[in-house]
């Protein structure tokens, strides 16, 4: 082992100088002491039972097979469980039986083979051990300087290091020649389309009928009872050919009454209810998830991916959590029909922030 | 290249393997490989199995995963569902939800394979980080290992990108909020967010494309890297053999333990069969991911407990337990610092790991090959600095469940994410003082040890009425199993040749300083002669 | 590390057979141990002067102290003039009232009256004021579209009670509960009154063959053990993630004991 004069000094110094670095046994700030214990060599070898007594052997060797005969068994009850438990009805009490049985037979199968061969190996192989010789990784001084001979002889015979200007073009041909391929990534998503403009409108439009979710069946005030919350979507979202989940996805709506004295609405956005009647998106303004969790006594609505917490009284305001801005609200009236209806689109992009909001 | 294989004379007595063998030989050169790695010697100590697990899991990850593409459809064109569960018939959903469906209810073993495939996959991850740990406290990432820690640490990275774009196949709507998520957060990137979440989409979320790309990701880009890479990894434990724990015989040049054939080669693969076993005896027994109950996904609806996989968590924790109002608007753009951090945190976290390594042979100075591992007390700073590790995951971790935390221990979630958010700033470092304090005694003791002996517990009244308990000496195989471990001291600056001291020199005194000024050397022939005159 | 494994090597092989047999004979019967309660519907009157009577004493003994002797509501309780029948049966039927003390919200417990008591105090509050009734029946005996309601279900119900009904957390300690073992009445009536801190969601958002088959589907769930297996409580990725790694990589690291122990 490789020692160096740091050793034995109280405090080992910093291998300042560059012939420490070459060294390639340099240890470092390790401390070598004079008078360590030297390895004992081996334990004597210990003979298990199975080398000893023929009897124990014999049951090893026993219970080897077994579990390899087992296996074959499982493997069987396997193949025989595909055919006895069938899932052609609407049962899923059969999914379960085929599942289990199917799943126990490999398990079986698997598990003999597994601790047969292990057992196999613990009892029944020599237990003795070898010693390989470990070699540096580097390998020989020889061997580095021949693969170092072999790069200056390729550099000489290509002139690498000689021809800079046909090496310096290359590496700059190199380094352009992915470009295009970056380019072509641009078509991932349609060519004329903007995100921005895309994120910063909805469905939503004046006089867009407050439609249930699922059923697109529109609503009347009247309908909305204190204490009641409704999950919203734009008439005529469900009619939608194209894009239906990705308007949802910005269109979603929670529809919640409250009563009107609870309600404490900037002066500015008092003609956005109605009789106690508010909507809010229901897209989160932190990641993005359905903020749907509404606590009519508390008027708390609660994110179930990360808790950013929101009070429906106050605008939607966050009180707790990641978020940071309120949920967008959606301004609403009543047509002449007694129908809820969209004053406007939301005033603000809906969910997540990006970039270029401002 | 010369044969191996004995040629017999007489040929009517060679047996059909041995012409077999002889055949592939003579076309293949195997006999030399057999030759060189047949008799190697692969150290035995339960942990060393870990990569191992990891590596078996993929396999079956591998194997169950083959037979899922057969039937998986990767489309997310919308169709009504009409296949055998009720609660879902007429229900409109993507191809890929229904063909989902359609494995677990109307292929027989169809849900035995795929629960055997997610279960397997969570288990690879697990074990990769088991293994990760196993190797990080035992030092077995020290010349010349280190570069091979990077190859196992972008496993880990790989495994879990896997994982992630596995759970979001089925279009369902755990999964399809999980998207959400990333869609969220990636649009929180600055400069280039918006239209990067817009080009994995393909259009607005969540459009139309993200399964059949998704889908590409994991079954063909991202397993070939995996493959690519588990295949150097093994390669190099091969090439640098194995490190083993300090023991009678066991020297840094030396590597001691069953040889492959046959020994090892049945235990290994006897162990793949059991690995697997215990996967499908899960899958048998246990739901995972029961999308039938998540249906498919539309951006409305969302569960309680929405959750990613385990090894996600850290990262869904970090998000939750940032305070409310860390986002802004400056310069007319909206800075997502409830984003950014987590993602900037994570990723410090992420390239630390990575390089400790370098950093640590940096500070030791230690230039040679290192194969006897490290008992984890006798590297008591890197034990700390490990523990400080897990507590920090451990704590993003848990947040991740804050949730399902407050219901089960009937907390509130806010009192749950304060304390979590106390235990991801604080709780490494009351780990770390924790864990360093407990080394340094362990290391105490095993002095205690070698110097007086173990405790007998037998009484002895000596001739002038003194009491004493006899202790019992180590026999030396014992005690090399103590002594043998190496310790380092904290680097003293000295000027350069040019009489200057530089910077780095006074960064790399200070780590070396923090790591090694507690030191407790290992005791030496000299200490155990003086220690047995003044004792029993 | 001195490791003496002496014991590992002494597990017999077969106790794996052994315990695989014991898995296939648990699971079977667990299986097989199916049950779905229904519930018993009270022989009471509504509209009997005796039936409101008897209420009436009832009330006044129990529940007057927080709600007040007409029902008109104290500091303490509200007014449960106009709450219904159904509100009062599911409140008492369900064990959440009388409330055992003030907390985030009221929590179950073991039903404090028989279902005699519970009918009679529950017509005597409606015959206070008009609200919602006990539901029919054929509303609540799962005979609807579970499709339909499982969808409903996902989107009305599923962000508190959780997709598989397995419950979830709520602000400041409250949580929706899990409803894995609710009658199809009691779930009628939490949709119709929305106790506590549940939104109310009246005939007109939820009609009543909708909320029929929101609770077909309950029962399916109820009635239908998962196909895969245990559920691990229905929690989903955290229950998973637990399991493997406790469970799956704990029966992994004791295998790998017990490879590498020296065989005696």
């Amino acid at each position: 082992m490789a020692q160096d004069d740091h050793s034995g000094t109280e405090l080992a110094a910093a291998d300042s100088s560059l012939a420490a670095q070459e060294f390639a046994g340099s240890t470092g700030t390790a401390v070598i002491p004079h008078d360590a214990f030297e390895n004992p060599g081996f334990e004597p070898h210990r003979p298990r039972v199975t080398d000893e007594d023929a009897g124990r052997e014999k049951r090893a060797q026993r219970t080897v097979y077994t579990l390899f005969y087992l296996s074959i068994l499982g493997s069987v009850w396997a193949i025989a469980a595909y055919m006895l438990f069938p899932i052609e009805s609407n049962d899923v009490g059969a999914v379960r039986l085929n599942n289990m049985f199917i799943g126990l037979g490999v398990t079986l199968a698997l598990l003999g083979i597994g601790f047969g061969a292990v057992h196999w190996g613990k009892t029944l192989m020599t237990s003795a051990e070898s010693i390989d010789v470990r070699h540096p990784i580097g390998g020989s001084e020889a061997t580095q300087q021949g693969a170092v001979e072999v790069f200056r002889q390729a550099d000489e015979e290509s002139g690498f290091s000689r021809r800079t200007v046909i090496r310096n073009s290359l590496i700059g041909a190199l380094l352009v020649f992915p470009l295009p391929a970056v380019v072509l990534f641009r078509g991932l998503a349609p060519q004329d389309q903007i995100p921005v403009e895309l994120l910063s409108h909805t469905m939503w439009a004046k006089g867009t009928r407050l439609a249930l979710d699922p059923s697109g069946v529109p609503i009347r005030a009247a309908d909305v009872t204190i204490g009641s919350a409704f999950h919203v979507i734009p008439e005529g979202l469900v009619d939608l050919e194209h894009g239906r989940l990705e308007e949802k996805a910005k269109a979603a709506v929670l529809l919640m009454r409250l009563d009107p004295s609870e309600l404490n609405e900037a002066p500015d956005r008092e003609s956005w209810s109605y009789d106690g009647i508010v909507a809010y998106s229901k897209i989160c303004t932190h990641v993005g998830c359905p903020v749907a969790l509404y606590e009519q006594h508390t008027h708390h609505l609660l994110c179930p991916c990360h808790q950013s917490q929101f009070d429906v009284a106050n605008h939607c305001e966050v009180i707790f959590g990641p978020a940071k801005r309120p949920l967008p609200q959606l301004p609403i009236a009543v047509d002449d029909e007694g129908y809820l209806i969209a004053q406007s689109d939301f005033t603000e992009p809906v969910g997540p922030s990006f970039w270029e909001r401002h | 290249m010369s044969t191996a294989t004995t040629r017999s004379t007489t040929p009517a007595k060679r047996s059909f393997t041995a012409g077999a063998s002889e055949y592939i030989n003579d076309r293949t050169g195997l006999a030399v490989a057999i030759k060189g790695l047949g008799r190697k010697a692969f150290p035995d100590h339960w942990s060393f199995l870990l990569g191992e697990v990891a590596l078996f899991s993929f396999i079956v990850v591998l194997v169950s995963g083959t037979f899922l593409t057969f039937f998986f459809q990767a489309s997310m064109a919308e169709v009504h569902y009409e296949g055998s569960y009720v609660p879902l018939k007429g229900v409109e959903m993507s191809v890929a939800m229904a063909s989902t469906l359609d494995i677990s209810f109307d292929i027989r073993g169809g849900l035995f394979v795929r629960q055997m495939h997610h279960w397997a996959a969570l288990l690879f991850v697990a074990a990769i980080g088991l293994h990760m740990l196993r190797v990080f406290f035992t030092g077995a990432f020290r010349k010349p290992r280190e570069i091979n820690w990077v190859f196992g640490f972008t496993l880990f990275i790989l495994a879990m990108a896997e994982g992630f774009t596995g759970y979001s196949l089925p279009d369902d709507l755990l999964s399809g909020n999980g998207l959400r998520i990333i869609d969220g957060m990636v649009k929180g990137i600055p400069l280039i967010g918006t239209w990067t979440s817009f080009l994995i989409f393909g259009g607005e979320f969540p459009g139309t494309d993200i399964v059949g790309r998704l889908y590409t990701l994991h079954i063909l880009l991202l397993p070939a890297l995996v493959v690519a890479l588990i295949a150097v990894h093994v390669g190099y434990v091969f090439i640098h053999k194995h490190t083993q724990f300090a023991g009678p015989g066991r020297e840094p040049t030396n590597s001691v333990g069953p040889p492959i054939l046959p020994i090892y080669a049945a235990k290994a693969g006897g162990f793949l069969f059991l690995i697997w076993g215990v996967i499908a005896l899960i899958a048998a027994l246990f739901t995972i991911n029961p999308i039938w109950n998540y249906g498919p996904y539309d951006p409305s609806p969302v569960s309680a407990g929405t959750q990613p996989d385990w090894y996600i968590g850290f990262a869904d924790g970090a998000l939750r337990l940032i305070p409310p109002g860390w986002e802004f608007v400056w310069l007319d753009r909206t800075w997502s610092f409830n984003i950014l951090v987590p993602l900037i945190a994570i990723g410090i976290f992420i390239v630390l790991v990575l390089i400790y390594p370098f950093i640590e042979a940096w500070i030791k100075g230690d230039k040679r090959e290192h194969h006897i591992a490290d008992r984890p007390r006798n590297a008591p700073t890197r034990t700390a600095i490990g523990a400080a590790g897990v507590t920090f995951y451990a704590g993003l971790w848990a947040a991740a469940s804050s949730d399902i935390l407050a219901t089960h221990f009937s907390l509130t979630m806010e009192g749950v994410i304060h304390a979590l958010q106390a235990t991801v700033i604080v709780g490494p470092f009351i780990a770390y003082f924790i864990t360093k304090r407990v080394c340094l005694a362990l290391q105490k003791k095993d002095r205690e040890i070698v110097l007086h002996g173990y405790e007998s517990g037998r009484i002895v009244k000596l001739p002038g009425g003194e009491f004493i308990e006899v202790h019992q000496p180590l026999d030396e195989y014992e005690r090399w199993r103590l002594v043998s471990y190496e310790s380092y001291q904290p680097l003293m600056i000295r000027p350069n040749a040019r009489g200057k001291i530089t910077v780095g020199q006074r960064v790399r005194a200070g780590f070396s300083r923090w790591f090694f000024e507690d030191r407790i050397a290992p005791v030496s022939k000299g200490e155990l002669e003086s220690g047995h005159d003044g004792h029993h | 590390m001195t490791r003496t494994k002496r014991r590992a090597g002494r597990r017999h092989p077969l106790a794996t057979v052994a315990l695989l047999a014991l898995g296939l004979v648990f699971t079977g019967g667990a299986y097989a141990a199916l049950s779905s309660g229904t519930v018993a519907q009270a022989e009471i009157d509504p509209n009997s002067q005796q039936t409101i009577e008897e209420g009436k004493k009832l009330f006044q003994a129990n529940c007057a102290t927080c709600h007040g002797l007409e029902a008109q509501g104290t500091a303490n309780g509200p007014s449960l003039i106009g709450v219904g029948a159904a509100s009062v049966d599911f409140q008492v039927g369900t064990g959440r009232m009388p409330m055992q003390m003030q907390g985030p919200q009221a929590q179950e417990k073991p039903v404090q009256f028989t279902d005699d008591q519970v009918k009679q105090l529950a017509y005597y509050v409606a015959s206070l004021g008009p609200g919602p009734d006990i539901p029919a029946d054929h509303l609540v005996n799962g005979g609807g579209d579970a499709a339909n309601g499982a969808e409903l279900f996902r989107i009305n119900c599923a962000m508190c009670h959780n997709v598989a009904g397995a419950g979830g957390a709520l602000t400041e300690g409250k949580f929706a509960p899990p409803l894995t073992d609710v009658s199809g009445v009691h779930i009628y009536e939490a949709m119709v009154t929305g106790p506590q801190n549940m939104p109310v969601f009246n005939d007109l958002n939820i009609t009543p063959e909708d909320k029929r088959d929101v609770i077909t589907y309950l029962k399916y769930l109820q009635d239908n053990r998962s196909p895969g297996g245990f559920e691990l409580g229905s929690l989903g990725p955290v229950a998973e993630g637990l399991f493997i790694w406790i469970f799956g990589l704990g029966a992994i690291v004791a295998i790998t004991v017990w490879i590498t122990a020296k065989s005696n």
